[in-house]
């Protein structure tokens, strides 16, 4: 029997997947060529921002749908919220195609916003079925995506990659889950969450729950499963590369945080450990792997590989502090990686993109704003304060330290030192050298946009930080409140 | 009626107010470049002026912190907009607040490239320091003792000299990775006090255990900054490497922050482990006295001199901190404002004669007396203050420390006094090689005489020198009541190294 209250807290995911399954029709009929792709790129936008509207001003009740295997409370309120941003920024952003050899066709809009759609689910995820299948709703779109530059053998060999190891993770998280069923004997989060509140433990269920985790890793990109990024992200067309440094990381952090926090929140103390180790590996791989990079993508790829590590800090803490504090990094972390974004997407000499780190040497002398831009970011992402950066290291670390992983702060805050040298090589290369051969000079109105909202919001992040606090405790007591 | 205004957020910000001046400048280069000059001249001056209600206005018989401002920034967190001053800071404030100014007058001439953006950094700058002195709240002093890196990295990197990336990198990885270790102390501190207000902390009473390990995170950072043996070794690159103006306020402040830190943080909050601590202290500044003095000798570049000599004077300054006495925690912080003023005129000595031979090696000099004697006498001047004449600042500081030292250890004081002798040696040296002999090359001979600019600093300066070595209560009495504030909550928490006075 269908009920409309059981669908409706789920209104704007439905709203963006119908939109998408009505804008397959447009892009189909609509004619060949950039217009096309215009017309369902603002759509989509549309779409987006109503999401957004949606969201923003809807009430924050905790409600679920679907026979509660998707709720919809203030958590995933914040985190589609900045979901929605990041994705709005980067399909913002490819509305003007830059390079000659970029993506300009109508299905890279149509794709995203199924991605969307599959990142909100996750992050609304409250049950292992709708967790698979928002997990593969958010994936498969993104393989393709990847490879969406035909006719180069980067970019097909890029979403390749990506789809193997997709595949293995999803592989991964199906076993794990198996596992757990066949010990909880449900698959709802708040069942499980049920059945291991007992002390005793079968190894079988704490494999199961490690596989899972690693499931996520991978999506997180946290090391060891992060050896996708890095050719992913240089592969894959610059728009997309985009996108995936910033939203689905969000989407599958909030996943991650879903999952150990409900499901597996009484025993905090099992999964706490996991979540340590890939903290640390994912920030030492991240500092020094970044290290060596001379292509920019790669480097921003051992970047948001750190940045995970650092976010996993916090959530290793199992508390709500911990919480709090991933929040507030993700918060502060979209806009680093917007903002960067917005000028590696206008790296490019004669219309070739130009992604080598050396490309940037001399932008002080010849775009100063865009070298200012980047500046902030890159301070910014070293952790430097009063920039956003600074306060997400502040707040997972004072958890991490508050539930008592003094070491894990010390190794955390050690890496940021290494990382602070390569994005100091970044600001080197722009500020200390003399000008190279000068970038293309055009700068299309999304990107300032993007870049502008960008600093404006890492710069002044400090004066809002109440605010944001305010917000990040509601959605952090409410993921709390699921135990 | 001063008391109303929030004087201290004004002197703050007034500098990034003028960066926003600075940012509208239009026209073409020679006239954006001689108009930011004007305009950070005109803000920084005028910050000057309104940083004097402070001194006048300061009551320095006044126990606690005056000027305060509190603002409600994380409501609810024990995180706080707190601002205020004591006798402890408000030197420091004025020390800036001072020398900016003569700093961006130093830079006059020197700098002709992308100078809206050296005097932008240059007042970023100003508004962090004085934002680190006067915050009352250990996040808000964190955001500004971090984000001095910022400008000052940009200072070196863009504008320096040949090595300046090598120099730019070495002090930011450096004294980051201080400071990212006292980061965690703080966090402790934070979740263990339940608040990072200051004066709220300092009365907040840390177990033994705990206050040992916050004690080294925030020696990690103090001692890089101040800096002390063995980890002073960015010191002397970034100095040679900085425009003469970035070397001023990197001597003249930034390095205070580390003595001030200690002032502020390790003795009232952690008295234990300061008592514990203070050999090891010793030691390292017994060894920065001696082996940078020596160092200094061997030195053939000038500027890497001075800034050798920077090293070991702030040795005297971290001994007179840790001797927990009224005369070494005076003479302490009695040096580090006599060695802001001085070490600065030194700098912009060298920079005087480099704008004029662009080199900084001392056997290409010789004989300049003769051919600027006007400039001989304020070198002498200064460089007698840095030795410790009396009658000048830099006795005052040296003989309270050494009095201070005393009392902890006649062995301390002993090994002090040897810096005294060898630091009159290398500079008494450097003066002998530059300013004596025969004019070597022709190059010296056609060196122009002083302008009115380079007097307009050096005055200023000679004269503060003077006055606080004539006359040092100027200094003293601002500061004795917040110094015996310090001692008394040293003796309340029952330290036996007290209890044996």
């Amino acid at each position: 029997m269908f009920h409309l209250i059981d669908v409706l807290p789920a209104l704007p995911e439905l709203l963006l997947a119908a939109l998408a399954l009505a804008l397959v029709l447009v892009a189909a009929f609509g004619g060949e060529g950039g217009r096309n792709t215009r017309r369902v790129t603002r759509i989509s936008l549309g779409g987006i921002l109503l999401a957004l509207a949606l969201i923003w001003f809807g009430a924050a009740n905790d409600e679920t749908a679907f026979g509660g295997m998707h709720r919809a409370d203030s958590f995933a309120d914040y985190m589609k919220i900045l979901v929605l941003l990041g994705t709005f920024g980067a399909l913002f952003m490819s509305i003007t195609p830059l390079a000659k050899d970029d993506i300009n066709k109508p299905e890279f809009p149509l794709l995203v916003l199924l991605a969307l759609v599959g990142m909100m689910l996750m992050i609304s995820a409250n049950d292992l079925m709708s967790l698979y299948m928002a997990i593969e709703l958010q994936s498969l779109p993104l393989y393709v995506v990847a490879a969406m530059r035909t006719k180069s053998l980067r970019s097909s060999e890029a979403g390749l990659k990506y789809f193997l190891l997709g595949a293995l993770s999803s592989g991964l998280l199906l076993y794990g889950a198996s596992l757990i069923y066949g010990f909880a004997g449900t698959t709802s989060f708040a069942g499980i969450a049920a059945a291991v509140s007992s002390d005793q433990l079968p190894s079988a269920f704490i494999v199961g729950m490690v596989f899972m985790i690693s499931g996520i890793a991978f999506k997180v990109s946290a090391a060891p499963f992060h050896m996708w990024t890095p050719d992913v992200y240089e592969g894959s067309p610059s728009p997309v590369t985009a996108l995936f440094a910033i939203a689905p990381k969000v989407a599958a952090m909030a996943l991650m945080m879903r999952l150990t926090y409900s499901a597996f929140g009484s025993i905090v103390d099992q999964w706490s450990q996991v979540l340590i180790a890939l903290s640390i590996a994912s920030m030492v791989v991240g500092a020094l792997g970044a290290i060596m990079q001379s292509d920019i993508k790669r480097m921003m790829a051992y970047s948001s590989i750190a940045h995970m590590g650092y976010a996993l800090a916090g959530l290793a803490a199992g508390s709500q502090q911990g919480a709090l504090g991933v929040v507030v990094y993700m918060t502060g972390y979209i806009f680093m990686g917007a903002g960067s974004f917005a000028i590696i997407l206008l790296m490019r000499r004669d219309g070739q993109a130009a992604t080598k780190i050396g490309d940037l040497q001399g932008l002080s002398r010849t775009h100063p704003m865009l070298a200012l831009g980047m500046m902030v970011m890159m301070f910014s992402m070293a952790g430097i304060p009063p920039l956003a950066g600074f306060f997400g290291k502040w707040y997972v670390f004072l958890a991490a330290v508050n539930a008592g992983l003094v070491p894990l702060a010390v190794i955390g805050v050690v890496m940021s030192v290494v990382g602070a040298f390569y994005y100091l090589r970044i600001i080197r290369l722009m500020y200390f050298e003399d000008a190279n051969e000068p970038l293309d000079a055009d700068i299309p109105v999304a990107h300032k946009i993007v870049l502008g909202v960008s600093i404006a919001v890492v710069l002044l992040f400090f004066a809002g930080l109440s605010q944001i606090l305010q917000s990040a405790n509601i959605a952090a007591s409410a993921l709390m409140a699921q135990l | 009626m001063i008391d109303n205004w929030p004087i201290l957020s004004i002197v703050t910000f007034m500098p990034l107010a003028g960066v926003l001046f600075l940012l509208m400048i239009r026209g073409d280069e020679i006239t954006v470049a001689q108009n930011s000059r004007y305009v950070a001249l005109w803000v920084s001056s005028f910050t000057f002026l309104v940083s004097l209600p402070l001194l006048i206005a300061f009551d320095s018989a006044a126990v606690g912190y005056q000027f305060q401002e509190k603002g409600n920034w994380l409501a609810g967190t024990g995180i706080g907009y707190h601002m205020g001053v004591d006798g402890i800071s408000m030197p420091f404030v004025m020390l800036s607040t001072f020398l900016m100014p003569l700093s961006i007058l130093a830079s006059w001439k020197a700098i002709t490239h992308r100078v809206r953006e050296y005097m932008i950094a240059f007042l970023v700058l100003e508004t962090m320091m004085v934002g680190m002195f006067v915050s009352l709240d250990m996040l808000m002093f964190y955001l500004f003792f971090e984000a001095v890196l910022i400008p000052m990295f940009l200072i070196i990197g863009v504008w320096g000299g040949p090595r300046r990336v090598y120099a730019a990198f070495k002090f930011f990885l450096y004294t980051l990775f201080g400071s990212v270790l006292m980061l965690i102390c703080m966090l402790a501190m934070y979740i263990d006090a339940g608040t990072t207000n200051i004066p709220g902390i300092t009365t907040h009473q840390f177990a033994d255990s705990m206050q040992t390990w916050l004690f080294l995170g925030f020696l990690a950072s103090f001692a890089v900054k101040v800096p002390m043996w063995p980890v002073h070794t960015w010191l002397p690159d970034a100095h040679v490497e900085a425009p003469t103006a970035g070397s001023m306020i990197l001597a003249g402040v930034l390095l205070k922050m580390g003595g001030y830190g200690f002032l502020r943080f390790s003795l009232p909050m952690f008295p234990l482990a300061s008592e514990f601590f203070a050999p090891l202290i010793f030691t390292l500044s017994i060894i920065a006295v001696i082996y940078t003095s020596l160092v200094a000798l061997a030195q053939s570049d000038m500027k890497k001199m001075i800034a050798y000599s920077s090293v070991a004077h702030m040795g005297f300054v971290t001994i007179g901190i840790f001797t927990m006495t009224e005369q070494g925690i005076a003479g302490a912080m009695f040096q580090m404002i006599s060695h802001g003023l001085v070490s600065a005129a030194l700098f912009f000595s060298v920079g005087v004669v480099y704008d004029r031979l662009h080199t900084r090696e001392i056997s290409a000099y010789g004989g300049v007396a003769t051919v600027m004697p006007r400039y001989a006498v304020f070198f002498m001047f200064m460089m007698l203050a840095s030795v410790g004449l009396p009658g000048t600042s830099g006795f005052v500081g040296e003989m309270l420390v050494l009095v201070g030292a005393w009392h902890a250890s006649s062995w301390v004081a002993f090994f002090t006094a040897t810096g005294l002798v060898l630091g009159a040696t290398y500079m008494l040296w450097l003066y002998r090689r530059v300013m004596f002999g025969a004019i070597i090359s022709d190059e010296v001979k056609a060196m122009e005489p002083m302008h009115v600019r380079e007097y307009s600093i050096f005055l200023p300066l000679s004269a503060l020198v003077l006055l606080f070595g004539v006359y040092p209560m100027a200094v003293l009495d601002v500061m004795s009541v917040s110094i015996q504030f310090v001692l008394d909550g040293l003796s309340a928490s029952g330290l036996s190294i007290l209890a044996a006075k």
